[in-house]
């Protein structure tokens, strides 16, 4: 089948992209709509003396100036965190209150105080800026070290000392031992750069409330709209799940940021009842600096010991972690189990023990961001790889394969057991594609051109999925991970798929249907791929940590077996043949080693028209699916960059990058290399050009274009990729997942190239060019610098 | 953005009463940053003035070797003109080296110019050619016309019609963009006349565009960019910022200046 499992077929859902027909949140015209805006908080740590809505309220246009008591007052619930983590001690993590719109603290500059609701949109921006608060000014904490400080100004009064949980993992006294006896010890402070997420389209949210049914609809920028529907209606108290229907339609990418259920979705909802009107709120990009979720934001202090071979024999590794003002939804488990489970790397490492603290700033709240943890991890642990060969001499190419798992399955000492991999063949293929061997002809070429090159690896691993529910459930998550699927063939013979994860970028109309292509035989254009809608589609966990392949369109194989069985009883029948010799192929459906068949759309109605179906068979062809993994998958691969780094000026090029990733089955290759190339440019962002920066006093300094320096095509170069197949044994299709590699494996890669450009290994992320110079001049001169 | 009254005269002085009449007017001659101010809601003119119709304050056009450019004239007129391509061509370089090429196609170097941005590329050429700002008033060298950031010498009601430039041997510009805004981090302008050099930097100084005059005296005895490297570049009065500090500032002056006389010497 030219569209099924392996073909580049080009994406579905392109066209309308790229012609302007796409339908976003803020595309939505209703009737009756108003529009919301925000007071927001200008300082970063504050008591609201008093709110005067009163000039706002009088201006024209303006139906409602709304604040935080009404809110609280209508039984509207304070935002949850949806994973509970307890610290080492068994007590549960100490989580302040955080209501939609604050009442008598404010946390963050951001948080939202109160809301106005006029006719339009400017109406609502001038009415905003008329609400007078008057606020008591409290001192601010931004740093994760200043958290923790004796002394430090309290941000919520249940976390003492801003401590929010003080949690480990592994074994802490085998590890000190381990590391006691090591031949060598490598020790690095590593900072994991905060980072704002920044996808195309920002958040918006059309709340439509229909007193007369008293039903209640919300368009919203989700990632997971089911989710939504349950986390208001349970936890909010917005409306009972059976009277709420949360749609998603075209999301403009997410990377996590479209996970969480924000003040002001929950607001709308609420200001939509209160007025009586529809209710639109569109965030501006400024306003999505200072309230979509941060991303990243650790410092850790790691220990690695080796024996005088260079086997690893620990790792113990010290972490802080900025959660900002509030816990968001799945902050808590962002530093522990999406991070802390994958402090092994691609290595049989027997012991590790992490120590993990999370902290309240006076920040946006931070959570989960492309990667989620995993980026942390891998940039810590190859890192030290990296810093660790140098030290003792030896080729890091050649430590890190020492120390690759080399047999499968394999249990970590951080509770991960990876199914499968080819370590060493993810190294072979990258060091070919990126004529590893030719590096020092480079290096001297570069040289003579007044140019500083360097190579630098990283061997990621990470989990994606995120499941299975029995496991995550153990470890304090407050929902399933699995996901669901239906498949309808209709009585003409196309094909609907019902899905539970969301596409917001990620190609899933096309991929989705090329599995039901390759199944069923049918054209690609034949399947319509139905998601993001509450109503539609029964329910669904959403798309985040690389999961649709691997549990989305699993679900989707496990409803299509049930509908192939159905398909074969009926062609069983109808051609008088056995069951099991009935074949799918080419659109046909046959008897096996005969002229008999039936095309496939003659099947589908002969299950509508149900006027000769074997005895018993309901009519009809729709199954659903739920499907529940049985562990984590666990892409990896291993990453290659060349840089060349001016010395006058600090200025980095990339001039190569080599991807050879192990993503288990692929479905459609030109859109994986798309994942790869998105992800590396948002490494790149990481590594070199992206910083969320604070002042003292809790202002967002890069809080626009103009400072927080997004990747452009020419940052970037033409990746190398290659691909290294090990098929995951756990899920039908043999997928691991493709969404976050880019991001987790790049960064390390570019600071190894670079510190091994420059000579110096003391190199911060962002690596921007004022960093490299300075880091160059401290290597050119450590004497003038003591 | 508050609300506004939008006007487009024909002529200089429709826009002179216009703007003499309103109570808070600004004059829009391409509007990149004045728009962005007005639509976070930090400007709030009653009136806007949009000169870009008026045909007289529009070309680029030379005489016996200085060039003139109209105010209303955008970078892009400039960066593909190949009147200033033979006359200067660092200047259609330096044009054709703003923003994008949207920014190209609406800015202008009037505009440019009155803003006096402290990271704009045009006030390094102005100032680095020792060029002339023509107003609807009177005729102002460079040295007097910028005044700080974001300010210069131009009064209420005062309209540049066009920019001066005196015919220069060689030049030459080199500018280190900030990672993020590709505004100007360090933008160094080198003009040679005769045995004179001018140094002029924009980007990096505290009060906006300066001349650099241990560089000047250094190129303009030996214009090599060897001579560069012998210069003392101080950091005083050099902006920091997240990009960027003093120093690094003062480094990529050094840097700059040599490439700037090296694309050229």
């Amino acid at each position: 089948m030219s569209d099924g499992i392996g073909a580049r077929v080009k994406r579905k859902e392109d066209k309308r992209f790229i012609t302007g027909k796409g339908k976003y949140t803020d595309d939505i015209r209703v009737d009756n709509q108003a529009y919301a805006a925000f007071v927001r908080s200008t300082h970063a740590h504050a008591r609201v003396v008093n709110l005067d809505t009163s000039a706002a309220e009088a201006m024209d246009g303006v139906i409602a100036v709304l604040n935080g008591h009404q809110l609280t007052g209508d039984g509207i619930g304070n935002i949850i965190c949806g994973w509970a983590i307890n610290s080492k001690d068994g007590s549960p993590m100490n989580m302040g209150a955080w209501s939609a719109l604050a009442t008598e603290m404010v946390r963050y500059v951001g948080d939202a105080v109160a809301v106005v609701i006029a006719d339009t949109q400017a109406q609502a921006r001038l009415a905003a800026e008329a609400v007078e608060v008057e606020y008591e000014e409290l001192p601010v904490v931004v740093t994760t070290p200043d958290a923790l400080a004796d002394g430090a100004p309290q941000i919520h009064e249940n976390a003492p000392g801003n401590l929010i949980y003080d949690w480990e993992i592994g074994d802490q006294a085998a590890t000190d031992t381990a590391i006691a006896g090591a031949s060598h010890v490598t020790e690095m402070e590593i900072t994991n750069n905060r980072l704002s997420p920044n996808p195309m389209e920002p958040r918006s949210a059309v709340a439509i409330y229909d007193e007369g049914e008293d039903h209640y609809t919300l368009y919203t920028t989700s990632q997971n709209p089911h989710v939504a529907r349950l986390v208001l209606s349970a936890f909010y108290n917005v409306a009972p799940e059976h009277k709420l229907r949360v749609i998603a339609p075209d999301v403009g990418g997410g990377f996590g940021s479209k996970i969480y259920i924000y003040p002001e979705e929950i607001t709308c909802l609420w200001a939509s009842m209160k007025t009586g009107r529809s209710v639109k709120w569109t965030s501006d990009r400024s306003e999505a600096f200072i309230t979509d979720a941060h991303g990243r934001d650790h410092i850790s202090t790691a220990k690695m010991g080796f024996d005088a071979a260079g086997r690893i024999l620990g790792l113990k590794v010290d972490t802080i972690a900025n959660f900002g003002a509030y816990m968001s939804l799945f902050s808590s488990a962002v530093p522990t189990y999406l991070y802390a489970t994958l402090l092994s790397g691609q290595y049989n490492i027997s012991n590790i023990h992490a120590n993990v603290r999370a902290v309240y700033t006076n920040t946006v709240p931070v959570d989960a961001y492309r990667g989620a943890g995993r980026p942390e991890a891998c940039y810590l642990v190859e890192r030290m790889m990296e810093t660790a060969a140098r030290e003792m001499g030896m080729d890091p190419a050649e430590l890190r394969r020492i120390n690759f798992i080399q047999e499968f399955p394999h249990e970590t000492p951080v509770i991960m057991t990876y199914d499968t991999g080819d370590f060493d063949g993810n190294m072979d293929k990258a060091q070919a594609a990126a004529d590893v061997a030719g590096f020092a002809a480079r290096k001297a070429e570069a040289a003579a051109r007044g140019k500083l090159r360097g190579i630098g690896y990283s061997a990621y691993i990470e989990a994606c999925g995120i499941a299975p529910s029995a496991a995550v459930g153990s470890l304090g998550a407050g929902v399933g991970l699995w996901e669901s699927a239906e498949v309808r063939v209709n009585p003409v013979g196309t094909v609907e798929i019902l899905t539970g994860s969301h596409s917001h970028g990620q190609g899933h109309e096309t991929t989705f249907a090329q599995i039901v292509a390759e199944r069923f035989g049918i054209p690609i254009d034949n399947v319509q791929v139905v998601h993001g809608d509450t109503d539609k589609v029964q329910f669904g966990m959403g798309t985040y940590g690389s999961r649709s392949g691997a549990v989305g369109m699993s679900a989707i194989v496990k409803a299509m077996d049930k509908v192939e069985a159905k398909v074969k009883k009926i062609a069983a029948h109808t051609l008088e043949a056995s069951e099991d010799d009935i074949v799918i192929e080419g659109g046909e459906v046959k008897v096996a080693g005969t002229d008999k068949s039936m095309a496939w759309h003659e099947v589908g109605l002969a299950a509508y028209l149900a006027h000769n179906l074997p005895e018993g068979m309901e009519p009809g062809l729709k199954e659903g699916a739920f499907y529940d993994p049985v562990n984590f998958t666990f892409p990896a691969g291993v990453y290659i960059a060349e840089v060349e780094v001016d010395p006058e000026t600090g200025v980095t090029d990339i001039v190569q990058f080599t991807a050879a990733d192990d993503f288990g089955t692929i479905i459609n290759p030109m859109i994986v290399e798309g994942q790869v190339h998105g992800g590396i440019a948002q490494g790149v962002g990481q590594a070199m050009l992206e910083h969320a920066v604070y002042d003292e006093d809790g202002q967002l300094l890069s809080g626009s274009y103009m400072d927080y320096c997004m990747p452009r095509a020419d940052d970037l170069p033409s990746y190398t990729l290659d691909h290294n197949t090990t098929v995951c044994p756990n899920n039908p299709l043999g997928m691991k997942g493709c969404g976050e590699a880019g991001a987790i494996g790049t960064p390390p890669a570019i600071i190894n190239a670079i510190t091994d450009a420059i000579g110096n290994n003391d190199l911060a992320m962002p690596a921007t060019p004022q960093t490299v110079w300075r880091a160059i001049q401290a290597a050119k001169a450590p004497l003038a610098a003591e | 953005m508050y609300p506004t009254t939008y006007h487009k005269p024909e002529t200089l002085e429709a826009a002179s009463a216009t703007l003499g009449d309103a109570e808070e007017a600004k004059i829009l001659a391409g509007g990149h940053t004045l728009l962005p101010t007005m639509k976070n809601h930090l400007a709030a003119p009653t009136d806007l003035v949009d000169i870009r119709g008026i045909a007289a304050l529009n070309g680029i056009s030379e005489d016996g070797g200085t060039l003139t450019i109209g105010a209303t004239t955008t970078h892009a007129e400039v960066s593909n003109s190949p009147v200033v391509a033979s006359a200067c061509p660092a200047l259609a370089c330096l044009a054709g080296g703003i923003g994008d090429p949207a920014v190209r196609h609406v800015g202008t170097i009037g505009g440019s110019v009155a803003n006096n941005d402290p990271a704009a590329d045009y006030p390094a050429a102005v100032l680095g050619l020792g060029a002339t700002v023509v107003t609807n008033r009177r005729d102002i060298a460079a040295e007097d016309f910028f005044d700080g950031m974001f300010a210069t010498v131009l009064e209420e009601g005062e309209i540049i019609t066009s920019v001066r430039f005196p015919k220069c041997d060689l030049a030459g510009y080199s500018k280190f963009p900030n990672p993020a805004s590709r505004y100007a981090m360090v933008g160094v302008f080198v003009a040679k006349s005769g045995g004179s050099v001018r140094v002029a930097v924009t980007g990096a100084g505290e009060d906006g565009v300066f001349r650099h005059e241990g560089l000047e005296a250094a190129l303009s005895a030996n214009f090599s960019p060897d001579a560069v490297d012998g210069v003392a570049i101080s950091s005083d009065g050099l902006l920091s910022d997240l990009h960027g500090d003093a120093d690094y500032r003062a480094n990529l002056i050094r840097v700059m200046a040599k490439r700037a006389v090296s694309a050229v010497a």
